[in-house]
């Protein structure tokens, strides 16, 4: 009962907030109301005893990445009104690209293949069944790390591609800065800084 | 009915860690200008009450009664909620941190993960508070704040990722548990280096000095609280020294034993000291750290900011890193008595 209670409270929030990202005005406060959703999606989650992806999405993108998002739009000066001149131009397209996305989910959840029990069912009996008493955490590190380990060995190779090339963007030599070298501040020693002048003492006039 | 009256005792236990907590953060901050009174040779505060005991409960007075000015421009909505985001994370990760033997709100798998997570979101008050006060300097402290807490999450992420692989599960009363035993047993000997990264990345993540240019009233006056007074001003300096107590508690569970005694399990001393309740020894190893966070502010000089990032993401993560495989070697050969 309070389960339920509490499931419906969340979800409402959750498609309040949805639709305030798509239609609040100002781009800051859509990227918030996008963090409310996540947390309440994080929760949805957590309630379907699914800890481990509740609380990852809450500690990733939630914690680093719409923080990280958040500070790019604050520093940009958006103005919303250019943004908001081709809407109807635009709807067909959307509402053509929200169909087909809905069709998709419907498909794949409608043949219930995907419940999440039958995915944790799935996993230990892979696993030669291991007990359902074992929390999903290690559970999904021990399917992680041996039937998909090499999607997941992919996957973060391309993820490091990703962050070395993001990291190459930034390495561009501008001439004219004050570019501060660290490896020559650090080993810096007294001598070459501090210089003791040996004063006689003088008389103020 | 039964649910019910779970419910009431889930908020029966709330109400007993969190009110002892506020006044410890309230004390706290009375500890701290007596600390840095003795150090800087001053006397702190003495004139309300004796030894200046009441004078917490006079500043709370004091904020309370002061206005609280909206600036003009400033974002309304966003602008009363800030401090209400940075006090709540704060509180709430203490739903899973035990204070001794199963003495604990909420004992769940993945309390660890928890943790973290809820630290990672204390970052939004301070960002909310900085853009929607319309001010420069709030703007710069807040994007100062956000960029530092986000690069010393990663390497507090992988130091407490050492503290699950030596005790091999999230659960946080099973991570204590893991280390019973005398004061070597504890994980801050074999993950000596990691402790070291996040007790340095505890004082980052919560903006305290060395590590404070969020506030940096030398450069930036105030940095994100600056257009704030009265008790919405309090409501950030509390969530401050809440989250200081919330990192020192998760250091005192995760490197130094919990609730167990320095001498748990030795022949003689060990029964003698584990009279003492196990809830005192985790307070003891708390204020420990406490204190130190008000050392480290009576001792160290500001860190210029491109600084604190280069230790960050130059030093710290590749310690880390590095003392992970250092401690994968000590698992696969069940090295001393810890693995």
């Amino acid at each position: 009962m309070i389960e339920l209670i509490i499931f419906y409270v969340f979800a409402a929030v959750l498609i309040f907030a949805a639709t305030m990202v798509i239609t609040a005005r100002n781009p800051v406060h859509s990227a918030l109301f996008l963090v409310l959703a996540f947390f309440n999606s994080g929760v949805l989650w957590l309630l379907a005893q699914a800890e481990f992806l509740g609380i990852a999405v809450v500690l990733v993108y939630v914690g680093a990445v719409m923080v990280l998002f958040l500070f790019v739009v604050m520093m940009l000066d958006i103005n919303v009104a250019p943004l908001r001149e081709g809407f109807a131009r635009y709807l067909p397209v959307g509402v053509l690209v929200g169909a087909a996305m809905l069709l998709e989910m419907l498909l794949v959840l409608g043949s219930g293949e995907l419940s999440a029990v039958g995915l944790a069912g799935g996993a230990s009996e892979a696993l030669g069944g291991v007990g359902t008493a074992q929390s999903n955490t290690a559970l999904i590190g021990n399917v992680l790390y041996t039937i998909y380990v090499y999607p997941f060995e992919v996957a973060a190779v391309v993820l490091m591609l990703a962050i070395i090339a993001a990291i190459m963007l930034t390495l561009r030599r501008r001439s004219g800065t004050k570019h501060q070298d660290i490896a020559k501040q650090v080993h810096t020693r007294k001598a070459e800084r501090l210089r003791v002048v040996r004063m006689n003492p003088e008389k103020r006039d | 009915m039964a649910e019910i009256l779970e419910l009431v005792w889930i908020l029966a236990k709330i109400v007993v860690l969190l009110v002892p907590l506020l006044i410890a953060v309230a004390y706290m901050t009375y500890a701290e200008r007596k600390v840095i009174g003795w150090i800087q040779l001053r006397r702190g505060p003495n004139r309300v009450g004796a030894y200046g005991l009441l004078q917490p409960f006079a500043d709370a007075l004091k904020l309370m009664l002061k206005e609280i000015v909206l600036p003009l421009n400033a974002n309304r909505g966003l602008f009363v909620i800030a401090p209400m985001l940075s006090i709540m994370p704060a509180l709430a990760a203490w739903a899973v941190l035990p204070v001794g033997q199963g003495l604990v709100i909420a004992d769940v798998n993945a309390g660890l993960l928890y943790v973290l997570a809820m630290a990672s979101l204390g970052v939004y008050g301070v960002i909310v508070a900085g853009w929607a006060s319309n001010s420069k300097y709030a703007l710069l402290g807040a994007l100062r704040a956000g960029a530092q807490v986000v690069s010393y999450e990663i390497a507090m992420g992988f130091a407490l990722v050492g503290v699950l692989m030596a005790s091999g599960s999230l659960n946080i009363s099973e991570i204590v548990e893991a280390q019973a035993g005398p004061i070597w047993n504890w994980f801050w000997l074999p993950l000596l280096p990691l402790f070291i990264v996040y007790w340095i990345s505890g004082v980052a993540e919560t903006n305290r000095l060395p590590f404070d240019v969020a506030e940096g009233e030398s450069e930036i006056v105030a940095g994100f609280h600056v257009e704030y007074s009265g008790m919405a001003f309090a409501v950030f300096f509390l969530a401050e020294y809440a989250n200081m107590i919330l990192i020192s508690g998760l250091a005192a569970i995760m490197f130094l034993g919990g609730w167990y005694s320095p001498f748990h399990g030795l022949p003689v001393l060990g029964p003698i000291f584990d009279l003492v309740p196990g809830m005192i020894w985790f307070c003891l190893k708390v204020a420990f750290f406490l204190f130190c966070y008000i050392w480290f502010r009576g001792t160290f000089p500001r860190y210029r900011y491109d600084q604190i990032m280069r230790l960050g993401w130059k030093v710290l993560i590749p310690v880390t890193v590095v003392w992970l495989v250092v401690e994968s070697v000590f698992i696969l050969t069940g090295f001393g008595p810890w693995f």
